[in-house]
């Protein structure tokens, strides 16, 4: 019933044109970088596509490559209609991250997207909220990026303290 | 004003008859006893009518993925017990798959068997505690105490077999801790003859009990798409009509040779995807779990219980999403590794992560004492919000 990975990027493909990159990986985990200013199109397109019909987003995650110099936006795409699956990732910039919202395509998104904004410091515009969720609102710096350097103390709680151990 | 970090607007309406009413602004939680765990949501009610609960999530953050960076990839395994520590061999389970599905690693038939009959003990485990909570939520302090009896007997089986009642640490990469300790499948099966009678006096205890299904019947109700959209997963999915469990759709460990059925929400005390749905689809899986587990009992085979796997373990460079049914539903793991003994991200996506982002939406215009009943039904358990 469901399409594998090469036929729905090849669909992806005939509907978005360019902005999906070539197929990589394979299987369960194959996926496809698109350009970042876009993925709000392909996301609403694998959803409304009748052959595609991605109608959760099952994950998105967030990972920094420093040496690279990008984040990366993961999105695990699911369709319960079809039981199919496909991975969309998005580069961007390190100093700038700055990604569209898909929270309007699935809801989900919504609180995803604050989760990698708080940890990761990407910018998604349009977003209706976003604002931290896990971490304390005047939390210093965002602590899933590579060269996060810890505070020595927040409020007045050292966040560190001598080894127990030491004798 | 203010409440806590929150701009609360305080409105007054003319109800008939002149009276002058005021939204209230409460703050239930951090430390409320119906949250299992440290939870918060800021409430806008009109008398006993709320208006919308706000959820505030981040009071157990442990920053386990950030953990996951620095501890290497065998360190990392007693660390996701703590993720969800109601149903830690999930946990387990997903962390060694991901490695494992990274790495190209093969594990052992008997190590399987082990892992999946620790994982439905652990479903049953913690469905107990989810279910017996909620009717101790709802006012019925007995059937709590019936499912603490049984989940007492589980953690004794799981204490002989690993060591620990709580956060296990049984399984490993490439296989288990330990193999099943000398008369210990003997004890399953009495268990399990003890136990699966227990489920039909549970229901006629509680489950069709005329005030739990009224308090439960009609309440919350989730359709199928609303759930697609919030990615809820598990019995929450299921509860709203859906038939979709990992197990059988995206078959991963020896599940494929297992025969069981997927409950889904029916809508018997009202509407399909109430609260009511979402507690007897939990009710339900607990006796699937025990033909699961009796299956396993007859088709374990014998031999080795783990793969080598080196102690300065490096796999390749590469990412693995790998997904299997926890007991709050689908779990996903995002894994990648850069080559190295560290792993470079570990990203958990959990069932009570989406469940919670989906409160704010059902809770318009329900009574503040509904609110425990969606919580409840929902299986919030906290730390696996904040991990």
């Amino acid at each position: 019933m469901g399409l594998d990975a090469a036929a729905i990027h090849a669909r992806l493909r005939e509907r978005c044109g360019d902005v999906v990159g070539p197929l990589e990986g394979q299987g369960r985990n194959a996926w496809a970088v698109v350009d970042a200013a876009r993925v709000k199109d392909v996301a609403h397109v694998a959803k409304s596509d009748e052959t595609l019909r991605f109608d959760c987003l099952s994950n998105l995650s967030g990972v920094d490559y420093p040496k690279q110099g990008h984040i990366q936006v993961v999105y695990h795409l699911f369709s319960y209609a079809l039981r199919h699956g496909f991975v969309l990732k998005v580069n961007a910039t390190r100093d700038d991250p700055v990604v569209p919202t898909v929270s309007d395509v699935w809801s989900a998104a919504d609180w995803m997207e604050r989760e990698v904004f708080d940890l990761l410091g990407v910018t998604f515009t349009g977003h209706p909220d976003l604002r931290r969720i896990l971490m304390p609102e005047d939390w210093p710096g965002h602590p899933l990026r590579k060269d996060f350097v810890e505070p020595q103390e927040y409020h007045g709680i050292p966040t560190s303290r001598e080894s127990l151990l030491k004798v | 004003m203010s409440l806590a970090g929150f701009e609360v607007e305080v409105q007054r309406a003319d109800a008939d008859g002149g009276v002058v009413t005021e939204d209230m602004t409460l703050s239930m939680g951090p430390q409320h006893p119906s949250t299992h765990g440290v939870l918060r949501f800021v409430v806008r009610a009109d008398g006993e009518i709320m208006k919308e609960a706000i959820p505030d999530v981040g009071y157990l953050h442990r920053s386990i993925e950030k953990i996951s960076e620095k501890v290497g990839w065998h360190g990392f395994l007693p660390y996701t017990d703590r993720v969800d520590y109601v149903a830690a061999m999930f946990c387990n389970h997903g962390w060694t798959m991901a490695c494992e599905a990274i790495a190209g690693i093969e594990v052992p038939k008997r190590a399987d068997y082990c892992r999946v009959i620790a994982d439905e003990l652990c479903r049953l485990h913690s469905h107990l505690l989810s279910v017996g909570t909620m009717a101790m939520d709802i006012g019925a302090f007995t059937p709590f105490t019936h499912a603490i009896r049984e989940r007492e007997y589980l953690n004794d089986l799981f204490e002989e077999l690993c060591g620990s009642r709580l956060t296990f640490h049984y399984m490993r990469i490439g296989g288990v801790g330990w193999d099943l300790p000398p008369g210990w499948t003997d004890k399953l099966s009495h268990f399990l003859d003890r136990f699966e009678p227990l489920i039909d006096e549970y229901d006629r205890l509680i489950s069709y009990n005329k005030i739990f299904t009224e308090r439960l019947g009609g309440v919350a109700i989730i359709t199928a798409e609303e759930a697609i959209d919030y990615n809820l997963v598990g019995p929450n999915l299921r509860g709203s009509g859906i038939r979709y469990d990992v197990r059988k759709d995206i078959p991963y460990s020896i599940y494929p040779e297992l025969e069981f059925d997927v409950p889904v929400g029916t809508g018997e005390m009202g509407a399909v995807g109430d609260c009511f749905d979402r507690y007897i689809v939990r009710m339900r899986e607990m006796r699937e779990s025990c033909k699961i587990l009796r299956q396993c009992l007859r088709q374990i085979p014998d031999g080795p219980v783990i793969t080598k796997v080196p102690r300065n373990f490096k796999p390749p460079a590469g990412d693995a999403y790998v997904r299997l049914e926890s007991a709050r539903g689908d779990m996903g793991w995002y894994v990648v590794s850069d080559g190295t003994a560290f792993p470079h991200r570990c990203r958990i996506r959990t069932g009570s992560f989406s469940a919670i982002s989906i409160v704010q939406r059902v809770s318009r215009n329900l009574m503040i004492a509904d609110l425990i009943a969606v919580i409840a039904s929902l299986d919030l358990v906290a730390p696996e919000i904040d991990r």
